[in-house]
């Protein structure tokens, strides 16, 4: 029978020839990602033993540079661990640091056909490079760092089919809202994307689908193989790779098609991110008190180019917090050089470290009582960046951008046109 | 494993910032446990009783991937039943042995106060006080074997690849 690309290498992954939804399977893990989390002393256990080294990625992201003594302490842990083992790939607070999701990109740690997992609930974002990548529980990655290996259970998979273009100042967060609006959560399953839009999609755009994905309560989210994709690994890993397409034949519970040249900007309005997309025209008008861009799902250096090509000439308006955090240090080195960083704190943005900070309320602009924002990060629960009576609308960075220079939620295409 | 106790209901869509809030981040585990549910329904983690169990509708668990499990285990719930348990929550109640059924309609076949029968490895589950009866979701075998093993960490320590826990947490 025919398998979806995550049956496929479910499939390949724990040596069965053919994985239907309801298997349940061990597959060796490639690639394990450790964050600052895990070593915080409520979460982490002594590791007395190892895999492969060269199988784990340690990085710093949630909580750097640490804002307090118990972050800096669990930073401790972590380098403790990372000497101990011998762990090569260790991006410390320093000119490689990065939030992990984005550090997969910048440095092509995810191959195609393989399996990466990491205890942040976004890591199905590194789908975006055709391998099997979610979000597990600390335990998982500690099993994981220690013996190569985890269980998963096969869900069904939902495919979408992506045609047309985006147009002007609509982006891929668009995309993402109008099928977390439309669609609602997918929870118990994969998505897998892929259709003739998909070659027009950057890498950035593509991955900032796959992270969202997340927020569909998706299991994984896979995109297809294609020549952009393979010349942006080609460039960064140099170990070879095999693409895996789904078959023909393959089984989907839902394939489903969405036109990219129909999307416009939208919104998330408060406190959910599914079944809660309005028109951005909708929301218009709604005062706020911080724009944000950030996040593993929008801090790439073409999401700072956007916001800059928005914000040029112009500068925030009075009252708005305008905060941009760039995902990487390659991201923020790569935005300074081409003049997006310059912009952006020339209209009045304060440029913050790459962190998680705001987006899970840790730092770097965490909201006040009764504060609105909004943001390009990832989630919008109630309370997520901050107090409890604050509200959280999500959207693209050119929606966040536009509405950082008006003060009120704006079309983007006031802006760009 | 045969779980009696009173239910407390909590709705749909429940997330984990819900039951480990941010504002408990460094704290110790039976400190985090009195949080939850902190913003949504503020003193009900001190009025439950060990053993009690948590009765939850749609995506139980939905968003970040903290440890929200391991507060409710140690909150003293015995169990959580729910319409359908996100699937990385549900990771994590295997990871901390804290027993998670999936039982569609369980959310329509309880109100608040009533006492549930819950057979574990056989997911029935029971309303002993209107005398019904509905069929959840077993555990696949080996992940069965390892809620009631302890979880992941007692495994890993019998097999001496971590440490025994530290005061610390």
């Amino acid at each position: 029978m025919g398998m979806t690309i995550a049956e496929k290498i479910l499939a390949a992954k724990s040596g069965r020839k053919n994985v239907s939804p309801g298997d349940v399977v061990t597959v060796g893990v490639d690639t394990v990602i450790l964050f600052d989390n895990n070593f915080m002393p409520n979460n982490w256990r002594e590791v007395l033993k190892v895999c492969d080294p060269d199988k784990i990625i340690v990085t710093f992201d949630h909580r750097v540079p640490a804002p307090t003594q118990q972050a800096a302490a669990a930073h401790v842990t972590g380098r403790e661990f990372v000497k101990r083992f011998g762990i090569k790939r260790f991006h410390d607070v320093g000119r490689d640091q990065g939030i992990s999701h984005q550090l997969v990109a910048d440095h092509g740690y995810a191959l195609p056909g393989s399996v990466l997992l990491c205890s942040d609930s976004h890591t199905c974002s590194a789908g975006v490079f055709n391998c099997l990548a979610r979000g597990v529980g600390g335990p998982d990655i500690i099993y994981a760092a220690i013996k190569a290996e985890t269980w998963f259970r096969c869900g069904e998979t939902v495919r979408y089919e992506l045609i047309g273009k985006l147009p002007l100042a609509v982006t891929a967060k668009d995309a993402f809202l109008q099928i977390a609006g439309v669609h609602g959560d997918h929870a118990t399953m994969n998505v897998e994307y892929g259709g003739s839009g998909v070659g027009g999609l950057s890498i950035n755009a593509r991955k900032t689908l796959a992270t969202m994905s997340a927020e569909l309560s998706a299991e994984f989210a896979t995109f297809e193989a294609d020549s952009v994709l393979t010349e942006w690994l080609r460039t960064r890993n140099p170990a070879p790779f095999e693409p895996v397409r789904p078959d023909a034949d393959a089984v989907y519970l839902a394939v489903r098609t969405v036109d990219l040249g129909s999307l416009e900007p939208l919104v998330a309005l408060p406190d959910s991110v599914v079944n809660n997309s309005r028109a951005v025209r909708e929301a218009a008008g709604t005062a706020i008190d911080q724009a944000y861009i950030g996040s593993c799902a929008n801090g790439t250096l073409d999401d700072l180019e956007l916001a800059a090509a928005v914000v040029k000439g112009r500068r925030a308006a009075p009252g708005v917090r305008f905060i941009v955090t760039p995902a990487s240090q390659t991201v923020y080195r790569d935005a300074l050089a081409s003049g997006a960083i310059q912009t952006l704190a020339d209209a009045g943005a304060m440029i913050a470290p790459p962190t998680c900070g705001a987006c899970g309320g840790g730092h770097m602009g965490v909201l006040g009582p009764n504060e609105t924002c909004i943001t390009s990060t990832t989630r919008n629960f109630k309370g997520r960046m901050g107090d409890p009576s604050s509200r959280v609308f999500m959207a693209s960075p050119a929606t966040v951008a536009a509405s950082a220079l008006t003060g009120v939620i704006t079309d983007p295409r006031e802006f760009l046109n | 494993m045969k779980l009696t106790a009173r239910v407390w209901m909590v709705g749909e869509n429940i997330n984990t910032d819900l039951i480990l809030p941010n504002k408990a981040f460094y704290l110790t585990h039976a400190e985090q446990a009195q949080f939850v549910f902190h913003a949504n329904r503020p003193g009900w983690a001190q009025q439950v009783q060990p053993g009690d169990i948590l009765i939850g509708g749609r995506n139980f668990g939905m968003g970040s991937s903290r440890p929200a499990a391991r507060s409710l285990k140690t909150l003293g719930l015995s169990c959580v039943l729910a319409h359908s348990i996100n699937g990385l929550f549900f990771r994590n109640c295997v990871n901390f042995a804290f027993p998670a059924l999936e039982c569609p309609g369980v959310q329509d076949a309880f109100q608040e106060g009533d006492v549930a029968e819950i057979e574990f490895e056989r997911a029935v589950v029971r309303n002993v006080t209107r005398g019904t009866e509905l069929a959840g979701k077993p555990l696949p075998e080996p992940l069965l074997k390892l809620v009631l093993a302890g979880g992941i960490y007692p495994l890993l320590e019998t097999e001496g690849l971590i440490a025994p826990k530290t005061e610390r947490a």
